[in-house]
């Protein structure tokens, strides 16, 4: 996978940024506006695709590596976990300890804005290890055959 | 002791059963099946706990599964799980072991003692229709105790406890009840703070898959990795 047009990747220069900026909001304040870590997770992950989509594999095994990814993947998940035994704090599993605060600000809702970012991460990095195991694995490694001379 | 109780234990060791020997097995076939009576067996559990639905969905997936897992078994003659499998560190599974033997002794041994780590005695929700009820209960009735025979709508008990003011939550409080989550996005409190199980329970549910589709997809599988190319 070589990477696209230069059209595109000026274009994916441009907004790339935007759209991570627009998945971290809609994490972030998943508790006070429509939103959530699902949603954030997967604008985050999209966001992610373009740019591996546009400048081909070459970024990805350096900067977006699957290891990386797999690693966001099980820390978010681990996060998770944690908040729920964090619960056992107040006495019982998955009890909401941290105060709630104002309804509205940024800091409310107890541990619901750590469970969005925890599952913000988790999905974000699980969609986009989805995609690199998807759709990079194969072609990559039947470009490296076919570089190297050998039959696919 | 409650049959319907004694029922799903029995049916519980039986899936565990099925579940070791599926991991276990030589036999790819014998995998499978074992795979399927363990679904069976979930089936019957949603069954005796009340949800047929989900029982009927369980039992048609697992038979589509299965149809479908025996026939690419059958297809394949794939002879590569008869190599000998890595196994985990000894000392690993034994602390694995150990930590899930402290929780369950814990949870047991401490839940009649204030303080101690609880659980939710089996077939006692959180919001049950006694004294955590009263305090759910829906936008515009009495905060009475709910009884079986009238159902409301929880929809608007949730709308009516996600937010409250502080004085309201300090009342709640000081009767041990839940305090309100005063989140403003109401879907999200119910997401992750009223249902949290459940979407503890989705987010393992992608997690697992995603591992799945790695174990396949991966770049050099272990059995190739050591230098047995048989499979392809």
């Amino acid at each position: 996978m070589q990477g696209m047009s230069p059209i595109v990747k000026n274009i994916t220069r441009l907004v790339a940024g935007f759209i991570a900026l627009y998945g971290a909001y809609t994490v972030l304040y998943g508790h006070v506006t429509p939103g959530g870590g699902f949603s954030g997770g997967v604008v985050l992950a999209s966001g992610l695709v373009l740019v591996v989509l546009a400048f081909g594999v070459g970024l990805e095994q350096s900067v977006l590596s699957d290891a990386a990814a797999k690693l966001g993947d099980s820390l978010g998940a681990l996060l998770f976990l944690a908040v729920a035994f964090l619960g056992y704090g107040a006495g019982m599993f998955f009890v909401n300890l941290l105060p709630s605060g104002e309804t509205g600000r940024l800091a409310s809702a107890g541990t619901i804005p750590i469970s969005n970012i925890a599952i913000g991460i988790k999905v974000g990095a699980g969609l986009l290890s989805l995609f690199v195991a998807l759709a990079v694995f194969r072609r990559y490694r039947a470009e490296q055959r076919s570089d190297t001379g050998m039959e696919a | 002791m409650d049959p319907v109780l004694l029922l799903l234990l029995a049916l519980l060791g039986f899936m565990l059963a099925g579940s070791l020997i599926a991991v276990e097995t030589r036999d790819l076939l014998s995998s499978v099946i074992c795979v399927g009576a363990v679904g069976f067996g979930t089936s019957l559990v949603f069954l005796l706990l009340g949800a047929p639905d989900l029982a009927l969905t369980q039992v048609v997936v697992e038979i589509l599964i299965l149809v479908v897992l025996v026939r690419v078994i059958i297809t394949r003659r794939d002879k590569t799980y008869t190599a000998s499998r890595a196994t985990l560190p000894v000392g690993l599974v034994l602390l694995a072991l150990g930590v899930m033997a402290a929780i369950v002794f814990g949870t047991l041994m401490t839940a009649e003692e204030e303080g101690g780590l609880q659980m939710r005695r089996f077939g006692d929700p959180l919001l049950n229709e006694q004294a955590e009820a009263s305090i759910m209960a829906p936008v515009g009735e009495p905060e009475v105790a709910l009884t079986k025979t009238e159902p409301r709508s929880i929809g608007g008990a949730y709308l009516k406890h996600g937010v409250k003011s502080a004085e309201e939550a300090e009342a709640q409080v000081a009767k041990h009840l839940p305090k309100p989550p005063n989140a403003s996005n109401y879907v999200m409190a119910i997401l992750l703070d009223f249902r949290a199980y459940d979407t503890l329970g989705e987010a393992t549910v992608i997690f697992v898959a995603i591992i799945g589709v790695y174990a396949i997809l991966r770049k050099v599988g272990r059995i190739r990795h050591a230098g047995n190319v048989a499979d392809r």
